[in-house]
């Protein structure tokens, strides 16, 4: 089987935008949590959320804010009318993973053989309900010709690949907050088959939009109960959670066929060492209680990767700040047994809330750099533990330590599971 | 330069990102000022709101000029 392994990084998260000023927050254990900028909240129970900080003044951002997300400078007005927030995070944290990973490819066969597979739950959430209002008030000749093009969700690979010119395979995935890991497994697979020698794969979101935030209210899915406090408002594994935060963003990982990688003397960051998937055949929304698909991803992970769970040293927990959180801690618990005393986890969503179908790509991304600086992040807000567990939450702040093995667990809606391990390559 | 030339030439200049210098009557939306069909349609829909009139599909396929379209709304505002 070809390996895989990681050669850049991306990010665009409620921490900032770009891979060190975002790692640097996550480490520091800064809350992204703010109160919502992109709509008016009156009526609304949920008024915060992981907005990503941009210059023009959304979400906290600004001109002079350091990491500010810029959309002038990665496209035209013109052409943004093409594309909504999502695509515009997923291409933006793709343009700095292929930049790190200092691959432009200029001949054809290298354009064939690199691909992009990126995954997103929802996609353009606010393109659509804007859509449907002007289809409502105006009639059907008044929709914009970009509507779809800018809503659909494998619009960001096809974006991605445009901008590019990348011609191998073209893929999206769509398993709601699983998507993220769901896409760079799938991906590295693709790589490992032979499919194409490098791949631009992660996820994108952007759902903080009236009906997006409305719609996970109706699920009873969304913290309520922190509004004037939001930097406290995202707290897995402490007993006063209350919900899931939103977030929006994106994360991008260029995966790479290793000896590729060696030929052309490229930075490795890690390998892409295991991947596993499950369903729960349980619930639309809920997890299997007994934690049962969890442990399943997890376990058949482990197995592909073909180490004992005694070699895990840290995983980056889907960890959303609801009930669900013991149901992953007890999975972990199980598959790991006595090593629980050895091993760290903690959840990065405690600091960016949750992106959905982008939080499994930018938490395979912090685990990734979890293994490069040989830091485990923390788990914030983290005050008063709702569980007595032998693993090592890492609440509040960073923990070096030693890590070769990162995994890194995502759950979607659906009762659909992913877990995916990077190891350190020597 | 007549007033409905004014009007198209700043639709298609906000719309198309298009150097003003460019945007003569003989200019083609997609040839000259990179267009694509898309843009296109939401050309013909900015002129219908413009203009306050409707342009049928088989009439928009015809409109690909600047000139097209003053044309053609030319003649539908005086009837």
């Amino acid at each position: 089987m070809r390996r895989v392994v990681v050669t850049g990084l991306g990010l665009v998260t409620p921490l900032g935008t770009g891979v060190e000023h975002s790692w640097k927050g996550i480490v520091e254990g800064r809350s992204g949590i703010r109160p919502i900028t992109a709509f008016d909240t009156e009526g609304f129970a949920c008024t915060i959320a992981g907005e990503v900080p941009s210059v023009d003044g959304r979400g906290g951002g600004g001109p002079d804010v350091p990491g500010s997300f810029d959309a002038d400078a990665i496209m035209s007005p013109k052409e943004r009318k093409r594309v909504d927030d999502f695509i515009l995070f997923g291409i933006a944290a793709a343009d700095e993973a292929l930049n790190d990973a200092n691959w432009h490819p200029e001949t054809d066969e290298d354009k064939e053989r690199t691909g992009v597979m990126m995954g997103a739950g929802i996609g353009g959430l606010g393109p659509i309900a804007e859509s449907a209002q002007i289809l409502a008030e105006s009639g059907p000749r008044r929709i914009s010709p970009f509507f779809i093009p800018s809503a659909l969700i494998n619009l960001v690979s096809g974006q991605i690949s445009i901008r590019h010119q990348l011609k191998g395979p073209n893929h999206a995935v769509v398993t709601a907050c699983a998507s993220g890991v769901h896409a760079i497994g799938d991906a590295a697979r693709m790589i490992a088959f032979d499919d194409a020698d490098v791949m631009v794969a992660g996820g994108a979101e952007s759902s903080i939009v009236p009906i997006g935030i409305a719609g996970f209210l109706a699920c009873k899915a969304l913290c309520t109960a922190y509004n004037d406090t939001p930097e406290k408002a995202s707290r897995p594994y402490d007993r006063g959670h209350a919900g899931f935060v939103m977030g929006e963003g994106a994360g991008v990982l260029v995966l790479e066929e290793y000896e590729h990688a060696k030929a052309r003397g490229a930075k490795i960051y890690a390998e892409v060492i295991g991947y596993g998937m499950s369903g729960d055949a349980f619930h639309i929304t809920a997890p299997s209680e007994d934690g049962d698909g969890a442990y399943r991803a997890m376990k058949a992970a482990v197995k592909r990767a073909g180490i004992d769970v005694t070699d895990i040293d840290y995983v980056n927990a889907h960890g959303t700040s609801t009930m669900a959180d013991w149901i992953e801690l007890r999975a972990v618990e199980r598959l790991v047994g006595n090593h629980a005393g050895h091993l760290a986890m903690s959840s990065t969503k405690s600091m960016t809330g949750h992106l959905l179908g982008a939080a499994g790509a930018i938490e395979a991304v912090f685990s990734v750099l979890a293994i490069r600086d040989q830091i485990a992040p923390p788990t914030i807000n983290l005050d008063d533990p709702e569980h007595e567990t032998a693993i090592d939450l890492v609440p509040h702040k960073g923990k070096p330590m030693e890590i070769d093995v990162a995994m890194s667990n995502s759950f979607g809606f659906g009762g659909t599971n992913a877990s995916i391990l990077f190891r350190k390559v020597a | 330069m007549s007033d409905t030339l004014e009007r198209v030439r700043k639709i298609v200049i906000d719309h198309l990102d298009a150097d003003p210098d460019k945007v003569t009557e003989k200019a083609s939306f997609i040839d000259d000022l990179g267009a694509d069909s898309l843009d296109n349609v939401e050309l013909v829909m900015a002129f219908e709101e413009e203009f306050d009139i409707e342009i049928p599909d088989d009439a928009a396929e015809h409109i690909q000029t600047v000139g097209d379209a003053v044309k053609f709304i030319d003649e539908k505002t005086a009837g």
